[in-house]
């Protein structure tokens, strides 16, 4: 199980090398040299307490969930319907029926498209989204706006990459029938300060979604102090599994909404002639769940929290202006995203350096890091850039690592500069 | 595995100074190649006399492997039938996805130094997008994507 580091209460700094005892995977090196994991933002790694939360599960309490009368199966949900009792704090949901485990944050996403937005919207109405999204957050409302007729509007974004507000509140109308914002940018580490743009929505009435994936790794989210109506996270950014992440919903609309998929567990009676739908959150929970993922998930919210979200973000804040200081000694490096309330992302290109070939001349150094177009492509054709590359850390990275990430680059500059 | 093997200088000069790096503006084929998974786009222009093609050239954007690549092509293959550029792709495809020695790397001139890129799995389709655009291109299909 995972140590606690330091008190709960006192406001000492994380202690980096314990915490890095906790990773088996960071111990390891890559062609005989250390593993610099800089590659967070797309999936961060998993402690040891949540591999033996899984292998726990499976090695004494596996059955399936919902079910049997039998001593397993009552285990089993126990620790199911525990974890979502520890999302439902996690992200101070009102109630645990408003936490809907899904996949990860696209399938979230695709539920709310088709649960709520398909038997809603038509012809006229629009969505609004920003041009900083992860296509998970642009192509399921596109989908939407084929089937249901809807238009999909993009608020513009600023050379800083940050959403322009005024740009945003001016294409909120009555046809606006859906906001869906990033609330931290996958491709630039901007942290888009939505409770303005939450604000400016309700004021007209419109639902907000909330990407959050890029988020809840690394601050505290509150979803009733957000004042949003959905909320979609994964685990697998957020030292959980992958396969496993949450839909948090306002109950009031979850419970208008229709299942998305059929099958067992979201039904409460039968027949060949109607099918009562059970109560929330099982009704948008059709067929077997991922029980250990869903435990998993967790066992990372209870490591999370056994080292604090906030003194998480000040060490990966502490990162980033390190990082931002060390970054800017390289030649022809360029920042691409400057905003000044930034999560611990750093995208960059470097002239005459394409960001593939930097990918493979750092792996080669044991430094892994993100190159290409991080499922943001209208980000990258903002900047007229066809790729970046993308360091991004997580609270259990180390000053160290940044320094090999700038030796490496500094290499290819020499090799292919 | 040594990058060197990847990034040899012949690999390196071209990325540097690619050859025949122009649009043909008045190309009797063209084709656009993209790789989405790292944003490279290029386009392939051949000039055909007969069956032979007597230019080509590309131009675009792309890492290291995928500009040296395409442009060691346009220097081998100007010149040559339709038949013979369709034979040196079969090759060329082989060299970059096959681990055996079945290929005479030497017979294949410079475009042999980018064997090296069978050793690196996730930059073959860097290594092959001008191929399968210029073969795009001869079967006058207007876009290739290696996805």
């Amino acid at each position: 199980m995972s140590a606690v580091h330091a008190a709960a209460d006192a406001p000492a700094a994380l202690d980096i090398a314990a915490i890095r005892s906790d990773f088996p995977v960071l111990a390891r090196t890559i062609r005989g040299l250390p593993l610099s994991y800089l590659d967070n933002a797309a999936s961060s790694q998993r402690p040891r307490a949540v591999i033996d939360a899984i292998s726990h599960y499976y090695e004494n309490s596996h059955a399936n969930v919902h079910r049997g009368v039998h001593t397993l199966s009552q285990e089993a949900t126990d620790l199911f319907e525990g974890a979502r009792a520890k999302v439902r704090r996690f992200i101070n949901a009102k109630s645990a029926q408003e936490v809907i485990f899904v996949r990860g944050t696209t399938e979230a996403i695709n539920l709310v498209a088709q649960s709520y937005g398909r038997p809603r919207f038509g012809p006229g109405d629009e969505i609004l989204v920003s041009w900083l999204e992860h296509h998970a957050n642009i192509v399921p409302w596109q989908m939407l706006c084929q089937q249901t007729g809807a238009t999909l509007k993009v608020a513009p974004i600023t050379q800083s990459g940050e959403v322009d507000f005024d740009a945003f509140a001016a294409l909120l109308s009555p046809r606006t029938k859906l906001v869906a914002l990033a609330h931290v940018s996958n491709a630039l580490g901007t942290v888009v300060p939505v409770h303005r743009f939450i604000a400016a929505a309700r004021e007209r009435g419109v639902p907000v979604l909330l990407d959050g994936a890029q988020a809840v790794p690394h601050m505290s989210v509150d979803v009733q102090a957000l004042d949003c109506d959905f909320y979609a996270f994964s685990g697998h950014k957020m030292c959980g599994p992958t396969g496993i992440g949450v839909l948090y919903g306002r109950e009031s609309l979850l419970n208008a909404m229709p299942p998305w998929q059929g099958g067992g567990d979201m039904i409460l009676a039968v027949s060949f002639e109607k099918t009562v739908y059970n109560g929330l959150p099982y009704k948008f929970e059709a067929g077997t769940p991922d029980i250990a993922g869903a435990i998993g998930l967790g066992a990372a919210i209870d490591y999370l929290e056994s080292l604090g979200m906030e003194r998480i973000a000040a060490a990966e804040h502490a990162l980033l202006v390190y990082a931002n200081e060390r970054l800017a000694t390289v030649p022809g490096l360029r920042f691409v995203g400057t905003a000044p309330d930034k999560a611990a992302v750093v995208s960059f290109t470097i002239d005459h350096v394409h960001p593939h070939d930097l990918g493979t001349i750092l792996d080669h150094e044991g430094v892994a890091i993100r190159t290409g177009h991080h499922c943001a492509m209208p980000v990258m054709e903002f900047f007229g850039l066809p790729a970046t590359a993308r360091a991004s850390f997580a609270f259990y990275n180390t000053r160290a690592e940044i320094d090999r990430l700038v030796a490496a680059l500094h290499g290819a500059r020499e090799m292919l500069g | 595995m040594d990058l060197k093997d990847l990034y040899r200088d012949v690999i390196v000069d071209h990325n540097r100074h690619p050859r025949n790096f122009r649009e043909i503006p008045d190309a009797d084929r063209r084709a656009d190649g993209f790789n989405p998974l790292c944003g490279d786009k290029l386009t392939v222009f051949v000039k055909l006399d007969g069956d032979r093609i007597s230019d080509l050239s590309f131009n675009g954007s792309g890492c290291a492997i995928s500009v040296a690549s395409a442009s060691l092509l346009t220097e081998s293959v100007k010149g040559k039938t339709i038949a013979e550029a369709e034979a040196l792709f079969s090759q060329m495809h082989q060299l970059l996805t096959r681990d055996d020695d079945a290929i005479d790397v030497t017979a294949l001139g410079k475009l042999g130094a980018l064997s090296g890129v069978r050793e690196f799995p996730a930059r073959v389709k860097c290594a092959s997008l001008c191929w399968h655009t210029l073969d795009a291109a001869l079967h006058q299909q207007e876009q290739v994507s290696t996805e």
